[in-house]
């Protein structure tokens, strides 16, 4: 066991569950432990803290040993599915499973067991990854918090008053809490990044069509992106080569080979970025970020630079619209794409009782179905698309995202990589801005431009917060389809980070008191 | 306005205002499978059993685009005389409704794949008006909703209703024509002319099954008044649920009237969808368009924008088959017919019909006359479409044959098409059946034509005298005698030769 990434005397309830899934994966290949063991500490562990973090909305005990028993036999007749096989993994609930329900977080879709697997839950099981259960989430994708789910909120395994980021904070938890070593969550503006941030953790959003999007519940089509979720960059890198790659169910996913990650990511552990050029984004990490926040992020570039990258700043002066274009864009898909949650072949059904008519029960569903938040994009998307307000309002955001795109191609022109604080804050308060929904929405101001741009972007640990004792993100942005960059890049600063602070990040995580 | 009676005749409506027509076809795709899913594309199925997550809309489900259908969009387009986008994009039009499983429809709004093309339609006297087509885009169907309990069978006053998502995600190409003015009193027959045109083109080209009756061909037919003498269009009505090539006219005719009366009675006309009734060739009030209809168009973000290739069109324009005006021609000319004949061919709807025949190895003379003719006015009597009658183009060239061969009579020749239509077999069986067969066994001829002969002495007079025309009188009487079994033509020697004329 490699005592750089163990956790012996930590958080983890057993040895297992403190081990990073490279670890994990070579221990079951090598027959030093069976996945069933590995599945069976990490559904123990997940029995003894959820109380404290509910990462979880669901857990298949049942099914996750079944997998874990499969991968064993796999094993045993030398065929292992993948180099993760056995590896435990938590799902984030967007993701269709056919065993498993599939909320999105959401009252109306409590209970829906959907009838097909997503292509990435089908890529998993393909790999003998063991599927533990599917992790909570903002309701449909909308929210910084997880705190819009509508079956509670999750809670942030660094300080459980405090949010674990959104709308993917079950997964991100679920990592941080050692209930899982894999995660995979989904960002359309955000919420895998802003969520690795929040708990030191790491999270990618790979290219726009890098992971298909088939069987990931739409919140809005052009900016969603599943990808993969772990406590260390190898980790991420070897999800990353299971879930993607080009599927004839996605239309819209990329032809074209996957990047070589893990390779990069193993490169980039070497710590030698000698002839990678670096570009800090101008625009982000001044004014209105917290203190603690720009000191990482200061810190993060002089150990990038002493890594022998060349670092420069770049300006990219259309980003500072990037929030208020998303902010259009997002609600306005997401207004059509939810127009399907009616009543009427699936999921909640309000008020039918024989008196009422179809229009007054689809109405009255969707108002009992739906959350706050998600009324509230649904409102403004339907704005935006409205006859005599197109032009105004989704045409002069389509303008924008054009423009931002220009931005990052230019910015690509001079450097390889660009970096920035994933988020302008660490972890805020549980309850602090749900009535203030500007100031959420201001939690994913530097992860937006990336989904509107659809090229890949990283979240790295980059060290806990001076005033606050909170982990704070690196994120590290790459052209499309040069998702490999961010894996070197990465992997290199994780591994200075480490060796500087003599322990991974993830260890200083407090220990879970359960009632 | 409910009485026929309060409502303007046709030539008074004529009088005062031009009609403006706009006429939108929706046409179903024969392709094997659904516009966005591996889904069979089937007719008739058991409800609910041609479904799969994508066609019901279920959460995280994806579309992608079927390239035949797109290959029928761009080959329609194409005999239409339309030009292909270079680059086009499928929209969503967002509306709710039970059986359109994620309530928007996925369409193309501001970028079709064809338009700016034309269709000569070919009158009832033989005039060809040219229709502009303003565009030809790709769309998904809908699902059925029957609505069950209510006395009409529509939504108002049903106990509940029943969905059926079979038809859900099927391939529609929607055809929409430039505004068609000018027609004048002829506005109902072009509207008529125009869907019967299309349907024979999309036949030819094997793409639909273009069937009015199972709804794999549909027409909503907007039509507006202007007053003689002014510019501009009228506040429009669009009148769905028009079932039938005689019922596009019908409602365009009806509409007409109905609009002008109001117009007379110095009221508005109201822009909304009406039903026609095909009973009392009626329309009345659907949907008010002002209360609906924003339909929130964008482009649709999960599939990528189509640039069919110039090389690619151009080589679907070299699968195009013959059109029908080509065909038309041709046909004219290899069969040598005068421009009326053509025209009574085609009115008749019996082109297609006479050629198989003719295949058969009918001469096309005596092909056209049965058709057109005779089995016509049968078809009339039925009440059915020629191309329905239970008789088929080989079995009439079986009759054709026979009557060559001196089997047959003309008269035996309708007896044993008459059997077949009653669905008694192929011709030969019915012959064999009923005993049918032409009497030209001299010796049984001889004493008929004798008893005629003695019969009618002025006659046989005439004849020995070299009145030979005399003869007929003669041979109709052998006929009669004979039931129309005989051999005309035999009794006709026989007679001669008993006056000594041969």
């Amino acid at each position: 066991m490699s005592s750089t990434t163990s956790v012996p005397d930590g958080p983890g309830s057993t040895e297992l569950t403190g081990l990073a899934a490279s670890e994990l994966a070579a221990k079951i290949a090598a027959g030093e432990v069976s996945a069933v063991e590995v599945t069976r500490a990490h559904l123990d562990r997940i029995e003894a803290i959820e109380p404290a973090v509910h990462a979880f909305l669901h857990v298949d005990r049942e099914a996750a040993l079944d997998a874990a028993r499969r991968a064993d036999e796999q094993r045993a007749n030398g065929t292992p599915a993948s180099p993760l096989a056995g590896v435990p993994l938590a799902l984030k609930d967007v993701l269709t499973t056919t065993d498993m329900p599939t909320t999105c977080g959401s009252r109306m879709l409590e209970g829906w067991t959907p009838p097909y697997d997503s292509t990435v839950a089908a890529r998993l099981r393909d790999a003998g990854v063991v599927i533990l259960g599917k992790t909570n989430m903002d309701e449909f994708a909308m929210g910084s918090s997880t705190e819009n789910s509508a079956f509670g909120p999750t809670r942030n395994p660094w300080d459980t008053d405090r949010i674990p980021g959104g709308s993917g904070g079950g997964s991100s938890a679920a990592l941080a809490a050692f209930e899982a070593p894999l995660a995979i969550g989904t960002d359309t503006g955000g919420s895998i990044r802003q969520p690795a941030a929040v708990t030191g953790t790491v999270g990618v959003k790979p290219t726009y069509g890098g992971v298909s999007r088939y069987g990931l519940v739409a919140f809005s089509s052009s900016l969603d992106q599943a990808g993969p979720c772990g406590r260390t960059v190898l980790d991420a890198a070897m999800l990353h080569e299971v879930i993607a790659g080009h599927d004839v169910m996605d239309s819209t996913s990329v032809a074209a080979p996957v990047p070589k990650v893990t390779a990069a990511a193993r490169e980039g552990a070497g710590g030698d970025l000698r002839g990678v050029r670096v570009g800090v984004v101008r625009e982000f990490g001044g004014e209105g970020y917290q203190q603690g926040v720009r000191d990482s992020f200061r810190t993060a570039v002089d150990t990038l630079t002493s890594l022998g990258a060349e670092v420069v700043e770049v300006s990219c002066p259309h980003f500072e619209y990037a929030l208020g274009a998303y902010y259009l864009i997002a609600p306005s898909e997401c207004s059509s794409n939810l127009a399907r949650f009616d009543a009427m072949r699936y999921g909640l059904r309000v008020g039918d009782d024989g008196t009422r008519s179809t229009e007054e029960v689809m109405s009255l569903t969707r108002e009992q179905g739906f959350g706050p938040e998600v009324k509230r994009r649904i409102m403004l998307g339907t704005y935006a698309l409205s006859s005599g307000y197109y032009d105004a309002y989704y045409g002069q955001a389509q303008k924008v995202r054009t423009l931002i795109t220009r931005d990052f191609d230019a910015a690509f022109g001079q450097v390889d990589v660009l970096v920035s604080p994933t988020t302008p804050t660490t972890a805020f308060r549980i309850g602090e801005r749900v009535d203030d929904p500007m100031a959420m929405y201001r939690a994913d101001l530097c992860t937006i431009p990336s989904n509107l741009a659809g090229n890949a972007s990283m979240s790295v640990p980059s060290g806990l917060s001076t005033e606050d004792g909170m982990p704070v993100g690196l994120q590290i942005m790459a052209p499309a389809m040069a998702d490999d960059r961010l894996y070197r890049v990465g992997a290199a600063y994780e591994a200075a980070r480490d060796a500087a602070s003599e322990v991974p990040l993830l260890d200083r995580v407090p220990r879970l008191e359960v009632a | 306005m409910t009485a026929v009676a309060e409502i303007m005749d046709y030539d008074e409506v004529l009088r005062r205002f031009d009609p403006v027509l706009g006429l939108e076809v929706h046409v179903e795709l024969s392709t094997a499978t659904k516009m966005f899913c591996g889904c069979a594309n089937e007719f008739g199925a058991e409800p609910n059993t041609r479904v799969c997550p994508v066609c019901l809309g279920m959460p995280g489900a994806l579309p992608v685009v079927n390239g035949s259908a797109v290959e029928s969009a761009i080959r329609i387009g194409l005999a239409l005389d339309c030009q292909v986008a270079e680059w086009c994009r499928f929209a969503r039009k967002n509306y709710f409704y039970p059986d359109m499983p994620k309530n928007f429809q996925t369409s193309q709004y501001d970028e079709p794949i064809v338009f700016d093309g034309g269709l000569d339609v070919v009158l009832d006297d033989g005039e060809t008006f040219r229709v502009g087509i303003e565009r030809a885009h790709m769309e998904e169907d809908t699902g059925k909703s029957s609505h069950v309990g209510g006395a009409s069978g529509r939504i108002h006053g049903a106990e509940h209703s029943l969905l059926d998502y079979n038809r859900a995600g099927v391939p529609l190409i929607e055809i929409v024509t430039k505004p068609i003015t000018g027609a004048g009193e002829r506005a109902p027959e072009i509207a008529r002319a125009y869907v019967t045109a299309l349907r024979d083109l999309l036949r030819s080209m094997g793409v639909s099954d273009v069937r009015m009756d199972q709804g794999s061909l549909r027409c909503d037919a907007n039509v507006s008044l202007t007053p003689k003498g002014e510019s501009g269009f009228g506040t429009r009505t669009e009148t769905k649920n028009v079932n039938s090539f005689r019922s596009i006219e019908r409602a365009v005719r009806f509409e007409m009237r109905r609009q002008a009366s109001l117009l007379q009675n110095g009221s508005e006309i109201v822009q909304e969808t009406r039903h026609f009734d095909e009973s009392t060739g009626e329309t009345s009030s659907g949907r008010r368009k002002e209360e609906a209809e924003d339909y929130r168009y964008f482009p649709e973000p999960d599939l990528v924008p189509i640039a069919p290739s110039r090389e690619w069109v151009e080589q679907l324009r070299g699968t195009l088959p013959e059109m029908p005006w080509e065909r038309r021609r041709r046909v004219q000319e290899q069969w040598g017919l005068s421009d009326e004949e053509l025209r009574d061919l085609v009115n008749a709807s019996a082109l297609d019909l006479v050629a198989a025949t003719v295949d058969a190895g009918a001469s096309p003379s005596e092909a056209r006359s049965w058709w057109v003719a005779y089995l016509s006015q049968r078809a009339n009597e039925r009440g059915v479409e020629l191309a329905e009658l239970s008789v088929t183009p080989g079995q009439v060239a079986r009759v054709i044959e026979l009557v060559g061969e001196g089997k047959l009579t003309h008269k035996l020749a309708r007896q044993v098409i008459d059997g077949v239509l009653e669905d008694r077999g192929e011709p030969d069986e019915v012959i064999a059946a009923d005993g049918i067969e032409v009497v030209s066994d001299d010796s049984s001829l001889q004493a008929a034509v004798d008893e005629a002969l003695a019969a009618q002495p002025d006659a046989a007079e005439k004849i020995r005298g070299g009145k030979v025309q005399a003869a007929g009188a003669i041979v109709g009487a052998v006929m009669k005698a004979t039931q129309g079994q005989a051999d005309a033509k035999r009794v006709r020697e026989l007679v001669l030769a008993a006056c000594g004329q041969q």
